[in-house]
């Protein structure tokens, strides 16, 4: 076909006229919705994974009130014994569940397991990367997310003695 | 019954990059029919209602990737997409996002090319010349149907760009190759004729590169022709990180006595 | 420095890796809090005495050190697509490798004067 490579560096497409980008910015990634579970995946891997971060430093500067003796580390203790740090807590365990058992999928889809083998396409084009098995992980996830959840809920919130 | 028609309302984004006008939309009433395309509502509309409408099309059989637009909050491609399907009154027609804007709905590729380009989309043989200059050094690869299996879905890319328009990543990285070339690296990885790998995979494993994509699925959700881009970009991680191994023979080449 | 021209096929592995180590380091590290009751597993002492368990401590400190390296990757990947030039680049890659070291000296702190209490 005579196809030359082309090493002519064109990326760019500001040139004497300027375009809008069109790009839909972080407003993209914001929105979880119209394209089905794995999107929403995606949306809840990474805000589960910003707010664990927050939590995990927000935990080594709890803990360490340690250092400052008995006391300091009672008044810490005291400040999570709120409801509102029980509602904070509560949130984490979910996040945590969910991001665990969800990772533990992607680690799997991302290197190719469990996703089928490419095939001839035949009309609606259903695409088997998008398969129930893929579909099923997402949604144990969030379910074992929402049982962690309530039996957090239970101990926290139950008859506390 | 079949002829019955229906009124709906053709919302269209109306915007030129040269004259200062703000961005609006135009309405349109069209009658429609059960098998009306989302194109052949735009085209009545240009044809009896505004001739600056500005489309681009060209097959209008999902061949030529021409007329790709956000259809109702969706990219879809406005030929393959019927009225009828999308149970609506209001159909909202927008340029594809992250594609910079030239008018109305038509957008600008160079980007998009150019990073298909990069990813050098052609077959790396080092026993064949790239280029032919006498007609008699071309050579014909031996391949079986198994063989084309492998990469024939992926070779059904029509860069039609709803994959990288619906893709959360292109939405904010304008260094991201995107899901169309990436797709595209694993089928010559996947091609037995191509001994390219090496040069493509250094390409891709880069910070910019095959990495940035999480699995978000909207590429292969968009996709027209059953090209999944996420499974082939998730086999090429997989490769990357040593999971799945490539065992293809390269292909022979059939002499001319063959 | 050779520790930033690491392939990022290699950083995806040490963050798969570290993933995978976290979830079950932490899930015995809740397991401490579980041997009894909750709210005397928190008590001044007795998480004193967890800290003079020395298996205990190198548990912690690896939890440590590859939830920083897990999560602040994290961190970068998010950061590193919202915006491209080398400038952004460079000061988040610094930044976070900075914040992971930070994390990881103050959380050893905690468990060195810890285990000495």
């Amino acid at each position: 076909m005579g196809i030359k490579p082309n090493n002519e560096n064109n990326s760019s497409t500001d040139g004497d006229i300027k375009l809008k980008s069109g790009r839909e910015g972080l407003m993209g990634w914001l929105n979880p919705t119209r394209y089905g579970w794995e999107r929403v995946s995606y949306w809840l891997q990474r805000l589960t994974g910003v707010g664990l971060l927050i939590y995990f430093i927000g935990h080594i500067y709890e803990t360490s009130s340690l250092v400052n003796g008995i006391n300091a580390w009672n008044s810490m203790l005291e400040l999570t014994q709120t409801p509102g740090g029980h509602i904070f807590l509560l949130l984490v365990i979910g996040a945590s569940t969910f991001h665990t058992v969800n990772g533990l999928r992607l680690i799997f889809t991302e290197s190719g397991i469990g996703l089928g083998r490419p095939g001839r396409p035949d009309y609606p084009y259903d695409a088997t990367s998008l398969n129930y098995k893929q579909k099923s992980g997402i949604w144990v996830a969030m379910l074992l997310a929402a049982i962690a959840m309530l039996y957090g809920g239970m101990v926290m919130f139950g008859d506390v003695n | 019954m079949s002829e019955e028609t229906k009124k709906i309302k053709l919302k269209v984004y109306r915007t030129n990059y040269k004259k200062e006008e703000p961005p609006h939309y135009d309405e349109f009433d069209v009658s429609v029919k059960r098998w009306t395309t989302v194109l052949d509502a735009l085209l009545d509309a240009k044809s009896y209602s505004d001739s600056s409408l500005g489309i681009r099309y060209s097959c209008r059989m999902a061949s030529c990737g021409s007329c790709g637009m956000k259809i109702n909050g969706k990219p879809r491609l406005a030929c393959y997409t019927k009225i009828s399907e999308l149970n609506d009154q209001t159909i909202v027609c927008d340029p594809l996002p992250s594609f910079p804007r030239i008018r109305d709905l038509v957008t600008d590729f160079t980007e998009f090319f150019a990073h298909h380009k990069k990813i050098e989309p052609y077959i790396h043989n080092d026993k064949v010349p790239i280029e032919v200059v006498n007609k008699d050094d071309l050579v014909e690869f031996k391949q079986t149907p198994e063989d084309v299996d492998k990469y024939l879905q992926f070779s059904y890319c029509i860069k039609c760009g709803l994959c990288y328009s619906a893709c959360p990543t292109v939405a904010t990285d304008t260094k991201f190759p995107g899901p169309q070339a990436l797709s595209q690296t694993y089928r010559y990885m996947a091609d037995t004729r191509d001994s390219g790998e090496s040069t493509r995979l250094d390409i891709i494993d880069d910070r910019h590169g095959v990495w940035r994509c999480h699995f978000a699925g909207s590429c292969s959700n968009v996709c027209p022709k059953g090209v999944d881009p996420a499974l082939g970009i998730q086999l090429l991680k997989g490769h990357l990180i040593g999971i799945t191994k490539n065992d293809k023979k390269i292909a022979t080449l059939r002499s001319k006595e063959e | 420095m050779p520790l930033l021209k690491l392939r990022e096929s290699q950083i995806m592995k040490i963050h798969y890796l570290t993933g995978i180590c976290a979830v079950f380091f932490v899930a015995i590290h809740i397991l401490f809090r579980l041997i009894m009751p909750f709210g005397q597993s928190l008590e001044f002492h007795n998480v004193v005495a967890n800290y003079h368990n020395m298996y205990y401590v190198i548990l912690l400190e690896l939890i440590l050190v590859f939830i920083s390296i897990h999560g602040f990757n994290g961190l970068r990947i998010i950061l590193i697509e919202l915006k491209q030039n080398q400038w952004w680049e460079s000061t988040i890659t610094i930044l976070v490798l900075a914040a992971m070291i930070g994390v990881v000296a103050y959380g050893t702190r905690t468990i060195i004067i810890g285990s000495q209490l």
